[in-house]
């Protein structure tokens, strides 16, 4: 059993609240939560459901400042705020201060592992605190841990698909016979677009994924704008119909390597691994000496981010 | 045996000699029936039920035995061996090759996982693989182009995949549903050398680059 941590969550989205709920299923305690204007924060644990409750109904999460969540007794950072580009805050702020107070990190927030990778090895190299970052990349699908499991050397690429949004789309549009603009607004109906689907659909999202699984193949070195990225908004259905007359079809497809990261629409095999339907991610891991590992599952979703990272939590030394 | 350089679908056939033109029993003749009752036979002796997570591709793997009596079914016993069926064998009756080998083109399937192991299989058992999928041709690859290709001078886009990407266009299927003045896609399938590959796509990035298309590329490399 991994030690009991305090865990004091920034985020109250779909991902801050299920960690905040599923966190004494795991063994461990929260002492902060906050969102954006407010915090609720105890050193003998919050109240979760409390302050879910709250949160869900459109009250203040608590009565205390977010900046108080650092000044309370904590064990773990969990990093739940929006993932932005260029300089990634506030999350890498916020993941800077745990650090420089021997604090360890837990990120579901991908902009900091992704843009700012260098400066957070060299934060946490001068803190007694680590970070790790599983629910960055692919949700519930383990991706990094079987990385550090297959040691990251031992690994040459990694490839696959880690957008279930833009999924979701190529595979209706294939099946239906139906055109993006269509299928796109079916998703946003169903709740698996956005009301802003861009990031999903350009291959942003995607593209920081495996930017950051470059960092971890190569040590750092790679942020965004090193990523040669395309998205599906110009994949017309009959795109998908010559493709599929051939025997494959149409996914969003990303791949790391030490050399760079490439994401965009590629020609797959129908039948093939890699073309997982609907929501669905799947990542294929190239090994040196064992050959290809291919795990897929729900690459989204608050519960399903959640156990990444209660999974990263578990796997932290005691302070 | 084994490393065999990879050769065109009818070098063979062109050089075959008239001579030494014997099929062996069991090849049977080249004609659609034989290959199905081969095929048959070898399904009902294994009779796997293969699983898979994706579901079967059918192959085409071109073989060269040995003029030797029993030397088929041993040859193939390595695809039901590692999950593959075995669709139809085409023994090209009176070609044999200039190694005096017989030339023998076998349709399959098997999960696409599988695929490798059965490639390796035959190479185990002697069998001397001269073509196995993708390296047809030396290599295959297809390619969706998205765009106004007919606005935009479609037949140029193939001389210059022709000439820049040395690339030989084997066909083209064109899907224009809202008429050609409109967006359309085109799938082709291009003949690139063995080890061009990447630089052939890399010259048909620029050319739609320039063309203002969108290209979709197959993804190399390791099964998908
Ligand atoms: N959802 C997924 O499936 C998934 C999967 C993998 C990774 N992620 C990443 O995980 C992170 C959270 O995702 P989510 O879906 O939960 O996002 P979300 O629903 O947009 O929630 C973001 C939360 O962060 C809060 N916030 C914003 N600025 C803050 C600040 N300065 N201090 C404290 N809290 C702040 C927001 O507050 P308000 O409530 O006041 O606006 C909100 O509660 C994102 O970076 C996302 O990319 C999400």
């Amino acid at each position: 059993m991994a030690a009991s941590q305090r865990l004091a969550i920034l985020g109250a989205g779909d991902v801050g609240r299920s960690v905040a709920d599923l966190a004494s299923e795991y063994g461990h305690e929260v002492v902060a939560l906050a969102d954006s204007t407010t915090a609720t924060v105890d050193p003998d644990g919050i109240d979760v459901a409390a302050a879910l409750d709250r949160k869900l109904g459109d009250d203040e999460i608590g009565a205390d400042d977010p900046a108080a969540v650092f000044e309370t007794d904590y064990d773990v950072l969990v990093e739940a705020t929006p993932t932005t580009l260029g300089d990634a805050d506030p999350g890498f702020t916020h993941a800077k201060r745990a650090l420089e107070t021997d604090h360890h990190v837990v990120l579901a927030n991908k902009g900091p592992v992704a843009e700012r990778y260098g400066e957070l090895r060299e934060l946490e190299a001068d803190s007694a605190g680590s970070i790790r970052f599983e629910a960055t990349v692919g949700g519930a699908i383990p991706v990094l841990s079987t990385i550090e499991d297959s040691t990251p050397h031992a690994v040459t690429a990694v490839r696959g698909v880690l957008n279930g949004t833009a999924n979701f789309i190529l595979t209706r549009m294939a099946a239906e016979g139906l055109d993006y603009e269509h299928v796109l607004a079916e998703a946003q109906d169903l709740g698996v677009a956005e009301a802003d689907p861009t990031f999903d659909v350009d291959g942003t999202d995607a593209a920081l994924k495996f930017v950051i699984l470059a960092n971890v193949l190569a040590d750092g070195g790679f942020s965004l704008d090193d990523a040669t990225v395309e998205g599906i908004q110009n994949i017309p259905g009959s795109a998908l119909d010559l493709a599929a007359e051939d025997g494959r079809t149409i996914r969003l497809i990303g791949e790391a390597t030490r050399d760079g990261v490439r994401v965009g629409p590629r020609l797959v095999p129908e039948n093939g691994a890699l073309a997982v339907t609907g929501t669905r991610n799947i990542v294929q891991i190239k090994t040196r000496n064992a050959g290809s590992l291919h795990s897929s599952g729900r690459g989204a979703g608050g519960p399903e981010t959640a156990t990444a990272v209660l999974s990263d939590v578990g796997r932290l030394p005691p302070l | 045996m084994g490393n065999e350089p990879v050769v065109g679908p009818n070098d063979d056939r062109d050089a075959a000699a008239e001579s030494g033109s014997d099929a062996t029993a069991e090849t049977a003749d080249a004609d659609a029936d034989a290959g199905a009752d081969v095929g048959s036979e070898t399904e009902a002796e294994t009779g796997t039920e293969t699983e898979t997570d994706g579901g079967v591709r059918p192959y085409t793997v071109r073989l060269e035995l040995v003029d030797e009596p029993g030397e088929l079914l041993r040859a193939l016993s390595p695809i039901s061996d590692n999950g593959g069926n075995l669709l139809s064998i085409h023994h090209e009756r009176g070609n044999i090759t200039p190694r005096g080998h017989i030339p023998v083109e076998v349709d399959l399937e098997c999960p696409p996982e599988r695929f490798d192991d059965i490639v390796e299989g035959l190479r185990d058992a002697g069998v001397n693989v001269i073509q196995a999928g993708a390296e047809r041709y030396g290599e295959e690859i297809s390619i969706v182009f998205v765009g106004h290709l007919v606005e935009n001078d479609l037949s140029e886009t193939l001389s210059r995949i022709e000439s820049e990407a040395e690339a030989a266009v084997i066909d083209l299927s064109l899907a224009a549903p809202d008429g050609t003045d409109a967006t359309s896609s085109a799938r082709l399938r291009l003949a690139v050398d063995s080890g061009r590959t990447d630089a052939a796509l890399e010259s048909i990035r620029s050319i739609g680059a320039d063309k203002d298309l969108t290209i979709v590329e197959p993804l190399l490399g390791g099964e998908a």
